[in-house]
Order: C-alpha cells, then structure tokens, then sequence
C-alpha cells in the first residue's frame, strides 16, 4: 500500500530549523572567539579555522536546504547526508581542536574549572574507542535494520534526536582515536588502532547489509546505490582517519629514535 | 673515489638494517598485502566489473570476512607506509627483506582469497558466466609462485640478521 509513496514523510521547517540553530551558534562562537584570542595569543591557524567553517557547512547543507529535502525523499541522498553529518564534519571539526580555542580564550581560572569538568571519568567513559563505537556504529545498525528508521521520519522529535546523536556520537568517535585537543587518559596506539579496524568493518559490513536488504519501504534500486555510497564514501573518510591515527603515531615515536647514540653516528 | 663515497654513503644509509629484520619484513608483509587488496578493487571490482560488489549467495560469515579484510588492507597499506618513513629513519631499510615480505604477504592474501573467500565462502567468482577453472588455477598458482620467491628471499636474508 505504502510501495508508490516514498518512504517518508515531510519534515517540517521548525525542525530543521531547531537542528541548524546551534551549529550557527558555535561556528559564529569561533570565530569571534578566534579573532579575540589573537589579540593576545599567538595567530591561531588558519587551517583550523577553515576546517571548522567547512566541517559547518558540512552540517547545514545535510540539515536544510536542497540537499534536506532530497535526503528525506531519496535513500542514496539520505546516504551522502549520512557521510557528511556523521562521518566528515565531525572529523573537520575535531581538526579545528575547538576544545583548544575555548580555554586559552576564557580567563586561566575559568579555564581550569573546564578542563577538570572535562577528565571527570563521565567524559572519560564516553571517549572511550569501544564505548565511542558502540555509540556511533551500534546506532547505525539500530537505525537502518529496526523499524527505527521509518518511525523517524514520522516524528519530528525522534528526527531530532537522531540527528543530533549521529553527529555527536560522530565527534566522539573521531576524538576517541584522534588526539587533536588536550586529552586526559590517553589510550595507546595499538589499542586504538584494533578497536578502530573493528568499528570500520561493522560499518562497512552494515553498508553491504544494506545493499541486499533496504530498510522499510526504501526502494531496491536506491538502497542499492546508497549502500555503495556508505562503503566508498566511508572508506575515503576513514582512510583519512586512519592516516592520522598512523601519523600521530608517527610524530609520537619519534624522540625515542633520536637518542644522544643515534646523533653520534 | 666517487664511487667509494657514494657507496659509504649508501651503506651509512642503511647501517641499522640488520637490528631492524623483523621490522622490514613485517613492513613488506603488510604493504603486500594491502597492495594486492588494492589492486584486487581496482582491476577485478571496478575496471574489469568480473567480481561483484555482493551477489548475494554468501555466508554470513563470508561477509565478515570481506569487510574485516577490506578495512584491514587500507590500514596496512597506511600503517606499512609510516613504519616504512620509520625504518628510514632508522637508517634500517633493507630492500631485500622488504621484498620477500611483500611477496609473501601479497601471495598469502591472494591464496586466501582465491581459495577461502572465493571458493568456502562463496563470496563472489573471480568472473561470471565463463568456466572458472582456468581463472582459479592462474590465480591460485600465481599465488603459491609469489608466496615460494617471498619465503625464499626471507630466509636468505634472515642468515645475515646476527
């Protein structure tokens, strides 16, 4: 009865609204918060800044706009909306190390109380690589192998909150394997790096999943295209990922091979 | 007089290979294999479109396997290439050893994939709509012939390690 329609229903612009409201908020925040802080500190990077207008910009076009609509009416869209909210931005914005901005543009004492909020063991638990994946894969087979994903599109305050955990269990999941921002109970690489290759083949196991068996009322053809999306398009993001897990690595290791011996030769 | 300098330079370069073996065959082992997984997606899955992306007759088990496979040969690729940076700076590298860990590792992925993936688990045919038997005896024996020369170049250079 439900095959000729398409699988969702109109999301109303108030939600998206909602959605796009505090990621206007923080991208404005850290700009001004940049511009500030290099009255008196040193420049902060560029780089930084860019990644975290475009890992915005990542955000926004997935949550309104064009590209909104379409992800409610078409799966392979839903899909690109899927990689950028959860997977892309997340990364650009744990690049953009907003967590460095904040303390060294807020008082020393203020700054103290943040960061002593932050190595409470709540934060610790949820930064950590199993639980981050469990949060942010886990969700992902939930949302597209239960009825979950078409009881989404038809209200608006689960759409809402779906949205927002894909993308925060997104963040968490990068900054678990990535140490961009000051990190209290710093895991080693090996852990880090098997706990990631887990996590990266459920998600692509997930996406094949997909392929052969299309979440309710998603038509073949589409869940088809989207499942390749999922598995391509996530393995760019997390080759990304991985190449700079292995660099910090390499970073890392590098003052214990340039001991006092190795200079004499 | 040239040539002295240039091959004490060389051998400057390389002065640590012998206390860092196993780190250059266990680099070339998995560069190997994420190489051929590589070449495995790019020629067979998107050039030649013979391999399919699921068809769909696969075990379960066969999918976990492929994905844990997939996601393993991009880390090795990856993770090969900076324990690669890291020999070099090292002053470590050894060409030789480096080698027959790639041919070791690339053969032993392509037997395992050729026998294991492709025929166990059924994951998907090396072509579809042809006799398979000639394509799975070329790869499968091209396999075992880069697994013979790996192991052969690894133990010449494993004499030299103390």
């Amino acid at each position: 009865m439900h095959s000729h329609e398409t699988y969702t229903q109109n999301i109303s612009t108030i939600v998206q609204l909602i959605l796009v409201f505090p990621f206007l908020i923080s991208l404005i925040s850290y700009i001004v918060a940049v511009i500030y802080s290099n009255r008196h500190k040193k420049r902060w990077s560029h780089f930084r800044t860019i990644s975290w207008i475009l890992g915005h910009l990542c955000v926004i076009v997935t949550l309104i706009g064009p590209l909104a609509e379409f992800t409610h009416i078409n799966f392979s869209a839903h899909m690109i909306g899927h990689l950028l909210l959860g997977m892309l931005a997340p990364l650009l914005i744990a690049l953009a190390a907003p967590m460095t901005l904040l303390l060294r543009s807020i008082p020393v004492k203020r700054a103290r109380l943040i960061s002593s909020i932050f190595k409470n063991s709540y934060f610790s638990f949820v930064r950590n690589p199993i639980v981050a994946s469990i949060l942010n894969v886990g969700g992902l087979w939930l949302l597209y192998t239960t009825p979950l994903f078409n009881i989404m599109h038809e209200n608006s305050f689960l759409f809402i909150l779906i949205h927002v955990h894909i993308f925060i269990a997104g963040y968490l999941f990068t900054i678990a394997f990535i140490y961009i921002d000051p990190t209290p109970h710093q895991l080693s690489f090996v852990f880090r790096s098997i706990v990631l290759l887990v996590a990266v083949t459920a998600h692509s196991i997930l996406s094949k999943h997909i392929f052969a068996h299309p979440p309710n009322q998603v038509p073949i053809e589409q869940a088809e295209l989207g499942g390749m999306i999922m598995y391509y398009g996530g393995d760019a993001i997390e080759i990304g990922l991985v190449y700079l897990l292995f660099y910090q690595w390499f970073k890392r290791t590098r003052s214990s091979i340039y001991s006092p011996e190795t200079f004499s030769n | 007089m040239t040539i002295l300098n240039k091959y004490e330079k060389n051998n400057h370069k390389h002065e640590n290979r012998f206390q860092f073996g196993q780190q250059n065959m266990w680099t070339g082992l998995l560069f190997g294999l994420g190489v051929v997984a590589f070449i495995d997606e790019v020629i067979f899955h998107q050039l030649l479109h013979w391999h399919h992306f699921y068809d769909k007759s696969t075990a379960n088990i066969g999918l976990v396997s492929d994905g844990l496979f997939h996601t393993f040969s991009f880390f090795a690729t990856i993770g090969s290439a900076f324990l690669l940076a890291d020999l070099h700076r090292k002053h470590g590298f050894w060409l030789k050893r480096w080698l027959g860990g790639i041919l070791l590792g690339a053969g032993a992925f392509q037997l395992y994939d050729g026998i294991i993936q492709h025929k166990f688990m059924k994951l998907h045919q090396i072509r579809y709509n042809v006799d398979i038997l000639p394509y799975d005896l070329v790869w499968n024996v091209l396999a075992a012939i880069l697994i013979v020369v790996g192991i052969v170049l690894l133990i010449q250079t494993n004499k030299h390690m103390y």
